[in-house]
């Protein structure tokens, strides 16, 4: 464990202290309706990020088995709150089961033992082929390619690109490969942070509307600009240099980003506000990943090409 | 805590984790008045469903109405549903003595609630089935009690007909507002009203709502 991992954990205590006593005076200041159920969802979502915090460091502190349970499980709870609201048939219920019970399972037994190679190709090829050859033989043939559709979508989005956020343990860039996991998560989650600050703060020009009504062009700049001056300031956890950090962080909150504004579109597509609500405040485990879902693979794999031998 | 009643709560929490259970209340609180709740029946889960979404104080009196030749099959089976569940076992087929709802009355005449499926059996989920009569005879009988319409969502997908594989998919019971009584009614129309508020607690799963 690094000094640059304590320097972290100091600053997101600190972080989450202020926005604790910050909350505190809102609550008392806030007169309208409106205000008071902003403050408190704000004061949720900060009593939420003590746990989230609390549980990642954990886990990050017990080693690379535990981070890799900790993400198997969030994998699971993502996959199971896509299928309670995304629509299936009795025909998807093999590829389903197979899915959570199967498929997750062996992806991150894939990840533990370090077999990168199989990891790689596991889901999009060999799960790809056989969940809907498994489908077939129910015999129901209604709706069949947006079925199998969801299926892959549902795996490749949950668990696939999900577990590249702990995969990044598996590169041996010549620092610790925990922090990478660190830095990622640190950089893609302070930006969701920032972007909502700031729009809430400055927020006047609405993104899209019709996706996500929350999002402002002022928070995306302001979050983005943030994000990216914290990913340089954390460069002493990764290999990167200040510059190269620079560009790292901003492929995060920039993949992150869409990863938030996608997974809006298939929420309202599917009727929802929220992906769950097991997170008070946030929503669903789906609605805190999906920034890490588009950032880690890409983040991966530039960190893979560039600073691996 | 008696040994039933730990039994009773492992088990609320075993499905806590398995369905998730969560209650929503649309259009009606919870009230600990005398009730008929009525939900679409579409797994073996749905009795322990509704049970673990209400509040504890309501569900200490709230009497789910279950199968005599299902709940009653064997001795686990009617440990579950006589002492955990506190259920009204009913003879759906009519083998019985005299009026098979009987125990049903009772329940409603101590100013409990009671929870049946008037689907009668288990559907295939997407569609909620034509109502058996016995809701329209308990409403009739007893008009102080509030008619509840209890929809829940997911659970055929859990564990469909016919299969033994699990999907861990979270369930939601909604339950929506209370069913407006109309003098002279006929009892078609009754029951395909009933049908109707369970049926429009469905989740939209098409279309952007904000």
């Amino acid at each position: 464990m690094s000094a640059a991992f304590g320097w972290v954990l100091v600053g997101v205590i600190a972080i989450l202290a202020a926005a604790t006593i910050v909350g505190r005076a809102l609550e008392r200041r806030a007169t309208t309706p409106e205000g008071r159920a902003t403050i408190q969802n704000l004061n949720a979502r900060t009593r939420s990020w003590w746990v989230m915090a609390i549980v990642f460091g954990g886990a990050l502190a017990l080693g690379p088995a535990a981070t890799t349970l900790l993400f198997a499980g969030l994998s699971f709870m993502a996959l199971r709150e896509f299928w309670s609201l995304a629509p299936s048939r009795a025909g998807d219920h093999r590829a389903l089961f197979l899915s959570f019970f199967v498929a997750l399972p062996i992806h991150y037994l894939l990840l533990g033992t370090g077999w990168y190679g199989l990891f790689a190709v596991f889901i999009p090829v060999y799960a790809f082929l056989i969940l809907p050859a498994i489908s077939t033989l129910a015999g129901d043939v209604t709706d069949f390619l947006a079925r199998q559709a969801k299926v892959q979508w549902g795996l490749m989005l949950t668990v696939y690109m999900l577990s590249h956020a702990p995969a990044l343990m598996m590169l041996d860039t010549g620092t610790d490969p925990a922090m990478l996991v660190l830095y990622l998560v640190v950089v893609a989650q302070l930006s969701d942070v920032a972007q909502y600050v700031f729009g809430k703060l400055i927020g006047r020009t609405r993104f899209s509307p019709n996706v996500s009504p929350s999002k402002t062009v002022e928070g995306l700049l302001g979050g983005w600009a943030t994000a990216v001056l914290i990913g340089v300031a954390l460069h002493g956890l990764t290999p990167f240099s200040p510059l190269q950090a620079a560009g790292m962080s901003l492929v995060i909150v920039v993949a992150g980003f869409f990863g938030g504004f996608v997974l809006s579109a298939v929420k309202r597509d599917l009727g929802a506000k929220d992906w769950g609500y097991v997170i008070a405040g946030h929503g669903g485990v789906l609605d805190r990943v999906d920034s890490i879902i588009f950032a880690a693979p890409l983040f991966f794999h530039l960190t893979r090409y560039w600073f691996t031998p | 805590m008696s040994a039933t009643a730990l039994a009773r709560q492992i088990l609320i929490v075993l499905v806590r984790i398995l369905v998730g259970a969560r209650g929503e209340w649309v259009g009606s609180t919870p009230e600990s008045r005398s009730r008929i709740y009525f939900a679409n029946h579409t797994s073996h889960f749905d009795t322990l469903a509704v049970i673990s979404a209400l509040p504890p104080e309501l569900r200490r009196r709230t009497r789910p109405v279950a199968a005599r030749d299902y709940w009653g099959g064997s001795a686990l089976k009617r440990f579950v549903a006589e002492k955990c569940l506190r259920a009204v076992l009913i003879d759906r087929d009519g083998r019985g003595e005299g009026d098979p709802l009987a125990p049903v009355d009772e329940a409603l005449a101590r100013r409990e609630s009671v929870l049946i499926f008037p689907e009668g059996t288990r559907g295939a989920g997407e569609e909620v089935a034509a109502f058996k009569s016995g809701l329209h005879r308990l409403a009739e009988r007893h008009p102080e009690a509030e008619l509840i319409p209890v929809h829940l969502d997911n659970l055929a997908r859990v564990m469909p007909k016919g299969s033994f594989l699990i999907v861990p998919l979270t369930c939601t019971a909604r339950f929506g507002p209370p069913l407006t009584a109309v003098p002279g009614e006929p009892k078609a129309e009754f029951l395909a009203r009933a049908r109707a508020a369970v049926e429009s607690l469905a989740p939209r799963r098409k279309g952007a709502p904000t």
